[in-house]
Formats: C-alpha cells, sequence, structure tokens
C-alpha cells in the first residue's frame, strides 16, 4: 500500500479533531487547552508539508516553519499568562476561569 | 364701611389661620410623629414632649359610639382664645356696620357700587372685582352677619373642649368672607367665585373632625352634590356670555328684554335662550341650596359641628340659590316656563323634606329637612314671582332656623353629645332656657300667629295662590300641606325632647344648662324669630315692596296686589293647618304616645319608605355611584394596570430588561463555550463560502 496525500490528511484532520475535542472536552487545565492548541497547529504543518511535497512547491513547508515559529511564541507567552494567572487566583482550573460571566 | 364688612371677617380668618398654623408647627416641631418619638429619647424636655404625643396619638382612634361632637383629652391649641375673641369682635363689627349700611341703602336710597381692582381682561370678557350694595344685598349682609357673629359667639361655648378651635374660627371667617362676596357681587364671576368659595368652607367645616371617616364622607358628599350644581351653573354663565357678551349685572340686565324670543341650538334643538340660561342657573340654585333631587348632602351634612350647622346650612349657605334667583329676578321674570319649573321644584322640596322630617330621629336631621323643607317655600315664591316674600321668608328663616340649629345644639351639649330624641325626654325641667327657646323657634317656624315665620310662611302661601303660574295651584297644595306636616315635626321633637318621661335616668340627671356664651346668642335669636317679622311686613310683602327694594329686584308686578285680594279663608288656611299639625302631635305624643307606634306598624311599608328618605341615596348609589366606581375600577385595572402599564412605557421598559437578562444569560465565562461559538461560526463561514457564495 503507498502512502498517498489522503493518508497525510486524514492524519491531520484525526490531529486536528483531537485537539478540537481536547478544548471542548477538557474541564480540568488550561495547560491541556494550550497544548490542544499546539496539536491544531500542527495538524495544519501536516497539511502544508504534505501538499508543498506533493505539488513540489517549497513554499509550504517554509510556511510551516513559520507556523513552528509562532507557535513555539505563542506558548511561550502563553505559559507566561498561565504563571502570571495561577499566583494571582491560585487556580487554573478551566471551571474557576470564568471572570466573563455576565 | 362696605370693604369694612366684606374684608373684616377675612382678616378674622387669616389671623385665626395663622394662629392655628403657629400652633400646629409647635405641636407637631417635626411634622411627624414617629421621628419625633425618636428624639424624645434622647432630649432634656423629653418627658413633656412624649406625653404631648401619647395623647395625640390617641386622639386619632377614631370613635365609633356614632355621637356627634369629640372629646379630646388633648390640650388646646395655644392661642385658642385670642384667636376666638378676634374672629368674634370682627365679626360683630361687622354686623353692626351692616345694620347700618340696611337702614342708609333700604331707606336711604344710598346704593352703592365700589370698584375695587381689575380681574380677568381676555378679549370682550372683563370682570372687575366690585362691591355691589342694593337692598337686596344690604338685606344678605345682614342675615350672613348677624347668624355668623352669633354663631361664632355661640362656638366659644360649645367647643369649648376642642383642641383646634383657632383653625375652626378660621373656617368660620372664611365662610362669612365667601359668602360677603357672593352677595356684594356686581358680576356672575365674582358670583361664582363666592360660591365656590362658601362650597369649599362647607367641605372644610362638615370635615372638621377628619378623624371621623362619616364626617368625612359627608364632606365629600357634599362637595361632589355641589359640583354637580355648579356644572349647570357655570354653563349657565356661559349660556350668559354667548348671548350677551358680558357678565355685569348691569348689562345683563339691561340686555335681557332682547333676548325674548331667541334660541340657541341646543344638539340639533331650538330651545328658548332665556328659558334654558335660566334653568341652567337654576341648576346651581338647586345645588346649593339643597333642593329636591340634590338635596342628599344637606342632611349628612350634619355631621359637622352645630354651630356650623346653623350657620351654613341653615341660615346662610343654602340660601345662597334663593339669593341667586332673586338677583337675577329679571331674567327669571321673562322666563315663564323657567319659573313653572322653580316653583315646582320648591312645591315638591317642601312637601318631600316634610314628609320625611317626620320620622326621623336624629335631632339635627330634622332640622336639617326642615332647612330643606323651607327652602322649598323660599322657591315657590321666587317661581311666583314674588321675589320679595321669598327674601322675607330667607331673612326670618335665618333667624328661627339659626336658633332651632344653636338650641339643638344647647341639647345635645347638655345630653352630653347625645343627638337621638327617642333617648331623651322630660328635659324641660333640666334644661328650661333651651326649652323656652327651642319652643320659641318652633312657633316661629311653624307660622305661629304674630311671630316672624307667620308672616312670611304665609305671605309665602298667598304668593303662591295668587300666582299667574301654572304650577300655582300645585305649589300651593303643596306648601299649605307641608304646613301641617311642619307643625307636627317640629312639635313632635319638642315633645319627644322635652316632655314625656326621661329614658335615660343617668343622662337624664347629668344634663345641664349651656354656659353664657351659648345662651346669650340664642336668647338673641330668640328675640330675633319673633321680632324679625312684624316690623319688616310691610317693607317685604306689602306696599313698602317698591320702595324699600326698588331696581334690586324686579318682581311680577301683580303680585302684592293680588296677594293682599285672596279670600280670607284661603289666608287663614296655613294657620289652621299648622294648628292641625299641633294637635295631631300632641295626640301622638302627649295624650296617646301609642299611637304613633300603631300607625308605624299598620303601615309599614309607608314607615319604611320615609325612614329611608324615600330610598334617594340607595338610588342615587345604583344610578350612579356603582357605575361610577365601576367605571373607575374598570379604567384603573384594565385602563392604566393592563393595556398602558402592560404596552405602553412600562411595558416596553420591561420587554428590555427581560430580553437584556437573557443576553447576558448568553455570557457563560466559560472558555470552551466561546471557543465552540468560534468553531461553529467558522465552520458556519466556511460553509456559507464553499456552497452559499460559491453556487
Amino acid at each position: 500500500m503507498t502512502i498517498g496525500l489522503g493518508h497525510y490528511l486524514a492524519v491531520g484532520a484525526i490531529l486536528f479533531t483531537l485537539g478540537i475535542l481536547g478544548i471542548f472536552l477538557n474541564r480540568k487545565n488550561i495547560i491541556i487547552i494550550l497544548m490542544s492548541i499546539e496539536l491544531i497547529l500542527l495538524a495544519v504543518n501536516i497539511n502544508l508539508v504534505a501538499f508543498s511535497t506533493f505539488i513540489g512547491d517549497i513554499v509550504g513547508q517554509v510556511f510551516a516553519m513559520l507556523v513552528l515559529t509562532v507557535a513555539a511564541a505563542e506558548a511561550a507567552i502563553g505559559l507566561a499568562i498561565l504563571v502570571v494567572y495561577f499566583r494571582n487566583r491560585g487556580s487554573i482550573a478551566v471551571d474557576d476561569v470564568s471572570l466573563m460571566k455576565g | 364701611m362696605i370693604q369694612a364688612i366684606v374684608f373684616l371677617p377675612l382678616i378674622g380668618c387669616i389671623i385665626a389661620g395663622l394662629i392655628s398654623i403657629v400652633g400646629a408647627h409647635a405641636r407637631n416641631p417635626s411634622g411627624d410623629e414617629v421621628e419625633r418619638h425618636a428624639d424624645a429619647h434622647g432630649h432634656g424636655e423629653a418627658a413633656v414632649d412624649q406625653d404631648a404625643g401619647v395623647i395625640h396619638a390617641s386622639s386619632h382612634e377614631p370613635d365609633g359610639n356614632g355621637h356627634d361632637d369629640h372629646h379630646a383629652a388633648e390640650p388646646a391649641a395655644a392661642g385658642s382664645r385670642p384667636a376666638e375673641l378676634i374672629t368674634t369682635g370682627l365679626l360683630m363689627i361687622a354686623a353692626v356696620l351692616s345694620w347700618v349700611v340696611l337702614v342708609d341703602v333700604g331707606f336711604g336710597h344710598n346704593d352703592a357700587r365700589i370698584a375695587l381692582f381689575p380681574w380677568i381682561t381676555s378679549g370682550d370678557l372683563q370682570v372687575a372685582w366690585a362691591l355691589r350694595v342694593d337692598t337686596l344685598t344690604a338685606v344678605m349682609l345682614v342675615v350672613v352677619n348677624t347668624i355668623s357673629s352669633l354663631v361664632h359667639l355661640y362656638s366659644i361655648g360649645y367647643m369649648d373642649e376642642d383642641p383646634y378651635r383657632p383653625r375652626f374660627f378660621s373656617y368660620l371667617s372664611l365662610f362669612t368672607f365667601a359668602m360677603l362676596m357672593l352677595v356684594t357681587a356686581d358680576n356672575l364671576v365674582q358670583l361664582f367665585f363666592g360660591w365656590e368659595g362658601v362650597g369649599l368652607a362647607s367641605y372644610l367645616l362638615i370635615g372638621f373632625w377628619y378623624h371621623k371617616p362619616s364626617a368625612n364622607a359627608a364632606a365629600i358628599k357634599a362637595f361632589i352634590v355641589n359640583r354637580i350644581g355648579d356644572f349647570g351653573f357655570a354653563l349657565g354663565i356661559f349660556a350668559v356670555f354667548m348671548l350677551i357678551g358680558s357678565v355685569d349685572y348691569e348689562t345683563i340686565f339691561a340686555a335681557a328684554p332682547g333676548l325674548t324670543g331667541k334660541t340657541i341650538n341646543f344638539f340639533g334643538w331650538h330651545a328658548d335662550a332665556l328659558t334654558l340660561t335660566c334653568l341652567l342657573l337654576f341648576m346651581g340654585a338647586m345645588g346649593k341650596s339643597a333642593q329636591f333631587l340634590l338635596h342628599t348632602w344637606l342632611p349628612d351634612a350634619m355631621e359637622g359641628p352645630t354651630p356650623v350647622s346653623a350657620l351654613i346650612h341653615a341660615a346662610t349657605m343654602v340660601t345662597a340659590g334663593v339669593f341667586m334667583v332673586a338677583r337675577l329676578s329679571p331674567l327669571f321674570e321673562l322666563s315663564p316656563t323657567a319659573q313653572a319649573f322653580v316653583m315646582f321644584i320648591g312645591a315638591t322640596t317642601a312637601m318631600f323634606a316634610a314628609t320625611v322630617g317626620l320620622v326621623q330621629n336624629d335631632i339635627k336631621r330634622i332640622v336639617a329637612y326642615s332647612t330643606c323643607s323651607q327652602l322649598g317655600y323660599m322657591f315657590v315664591a321666587m317661581g311666583a314671582g314674588a321675589y320679595s316674600v321669598g327674601m322675607f321668608h330667607l331673612f326670618t328663616h335665618a333667624f328661627f332656623k339659626a336658633l332651632l340649629f344653636l338650641g339643638s345644639g344647647s341639647v345635645i351639649y347638655a345630653m352630653h353629645h347625645e343627638q337621638d330624641i327617642r333617648n331623651m325626654g322630660g328635659l324641660k325641667d333640666r334644661i328650661p332656657f333651651t326649652y323656652l327657646v327651642m319652643v320659641i323657634g318652633t312657633l316661629a317656624l311653624t307660622g305661629f300667629p304674630l311671630t316672624a315665620g307667620y308672616f312670611s310662611k304665609d305671605a309665602i302661601i298667598e304668593s303662591a295662590f295668587a300666582s299667574h303660574n301654572p304650577l300655582g295651584p300645585y305649589g300651593f297644595l303643596m306648601t299649605v300641606i307641608a304646613a301641617a306636616l311642619t307643625s307636627f315635626y317640629s312639635w313632635r321633637l319638642i315633645f319627644k325632647t322635652f316632655h314625656g318621661e326621661p329614658h335615660d335616668r343617668e343622662h337624664y340627671e347629668a344634663a345641664h344648662e349651656s354656659p353664657l356664651w351659648m345662651l346669650v346668642p340664642i336668647g338673641i335669636l330668640a328675640a330675633g324669630s319673633i321680632l324679625a317679622g312684624f316690623p319688616f311686613r310691610e317693607l317685604f310683602a306689602g306696599h313698602g315692596v317698591e320702595e324699600f327694594f326698588r331696581e334690586s329686584l324686579k318682581m311680577n308686578p301683580h303680585i302684592i296686589e293680588d296677594m293682599h285680594q285672596i279670600p280670607e279663608s284661603i289666608a287663614i288656611l296655613p294657620t289652621v293647618m299648622m294648628a292641625v299639625g299641633f294637635l295631631v302631635s300632641w295626640l301622638f305624643y302627649i295624650r296617646r304616645p301609642y299611637l304613633p307606634v300603631e300607625l308605624a306598624d299598620q303601615q309599614p311599608l309607608l314607615y319604611q319608605f320615609l325612614l329611608n328618605k324615600w330610598y334617594f341615596d340607595e338610588l342615587y348609589d345604583l344610578i350612579f355611584v356603582r357605575p361610577t366606581k365601576w367605571l373607575g375600577r374598570f379604567l384603573w385595572k384594565v385602563g392604566d394596570g393592563y393595556i398602558i402599564d402592560g404596552f405602553g412605557p412600562d411595558g416596553v421598559s420591561a420587554w428590555v430588561l427581560d430580553v437584556t437578562r437573557n443576553v447576558v444569560r448568553l455570557q457563560t465565562g466559560y472558555l470552551y463555550h466561546y471557543a465552540f461559538a468560534m468553531l461553529i461560526g467558522a465552520a458556519g463561514l466556511i460553509t456559507w463560502f464553499m456552497f452559499g457564495a460559491g453556487g
């Protein structure tokens, strides 16, 4: 069996779905949400690299590198915010974080 | 001098009012009882202050025992005595001046017209404050000021237990002032001012004991019934202005003869202008003078203190309607239809009120119905065109009716505020002076020969007989029968109150003669009840009328002449009827006291019908009060509560609040909800791009 574009895309889709579910089903920890976002970004990266390989255009992979960079920065900032938030409120459980409740 | 007569009572009213206000302020500094109690705990003068508060509170408990007068444990307001003396003194001066004016105007022919200052200037409408004094006004000035000053004097004794005397005397003087403005008016608008002024004073005085629900109800009833009459009166004034373009008496009277035959288009009905105007004006008189159909307020007005009943509801205010018809005699004289109506209403009232008076048991109510009946007599004279005769009865009636009321007040005072004549009896030995004056008043009322009432009442009955009014015979018949009834119920009152066995030994023993403050005015009135007749007879109902009244009244030109030419048998008829009434009364209540009871048992329907005053109150309740209440309730509950509050401003604001409350609930604050919404949004957007916009 040859591994084709469809397989790559399927893996990306699965990862993406896992990431989405990770955001929704998770009621415990905001760090898990951050991780889920990473998963979504990775799914996107897989799609980009897969298309770039199959089309033969290097731009897709360059773009994937860019996404990685942004993801790293985002993770750093997100974690920093989390640390500060934890110091202030003593909890980072998702259910406790509802300051915007009307 | 005339200014002094009119404005002295106003000054008295203002002074007494100020004393009352200052006193009320001193009594209740914060204006709030609860707060004062709180203060009392902290302050040095706490004890006194608090005591006053407790008494004050207790005096507001409703006294449900149905007695007329109110015993207050509360100390009298500061300055009560000066307030009494000032108002009474000013009224006395005014009364003396009024007699001087009567002589000056009536015999010296010095009619006066004093312009004070302009009031309303609006387009064609010119109204000025002015005092007009001719004989008619001078007679009224004498009646009002004399009775009022005596009532003031009497009140000093009668109200000596009441803590709110300055207020009372202020109201009394206010009433007098309003009445004086009424009688000295030079135009219809000023007349209306006085008219409403006495209405206001009447309301205030009937409701003087404002903590009694029945007094409040009576005050409101009087006010509303009077407003119904005033509505017609106001329309009458409008009609006069529309027809003539002026409200000044002089202009009106000059223009009135030219209006005969003119018509007013009234909802497509061409009414005779003068008749319609007179009927509308007379409607006001009916309300103020408690004539048939609008009489219901007068007996209820007895809730007020007795001096008020004497002053307002017997002697002066209720005669305002009679005065008004006399004043506008040049109009009424031109409309035979209106005169017939006046005669009809007067005769019916005289009869109706007399029948009701037969069976009443409250001493003041009997006198009240008697007043109603006597006012009917006056209107009969007005309807006959014998205006001076009506004024004569007004003049004499003021004396003996005030006397009867003040005498009743003296009885009530002696009996410790007992008003039911069934609980009295045998009082003539305990309070001989009161007994004497009451008998004099009754003699005058029933028309005993040579008393005041004899001359005026006989003159009225003669005028009804001699009149060319189509309803003259009806008026004659009714007034003659009513004369017998009057005699019966008046003597019934005397016999039940003063003769026979005392019903309550304890009350009887405790009965005591009233203080001198009260006896002096009663004595003066008793003298007046005898003397007010004969000396004035020629002036009011004889050959001196032309000379005395001159232009102030426009009499039926032949009536006085005709009155003197009626058969002797007719002339003596009222006296015979009076004797019959007396004999029946004597038989019923002295000789055979079981007879009335048997009669009442034999004729239960008739008895109940009379006892319940022809069921007028019930009828009005059914026709007017209930539907009005129902309508008010409907508008309140459905119109305002449901429609306006439901769909109007309140409804919209409630709806907005509702929506926002639901919108707020969307903001849960949970991250995953926002994320989900974002995802759905993104998915929806993409779907739309792929299938919607693309396709």
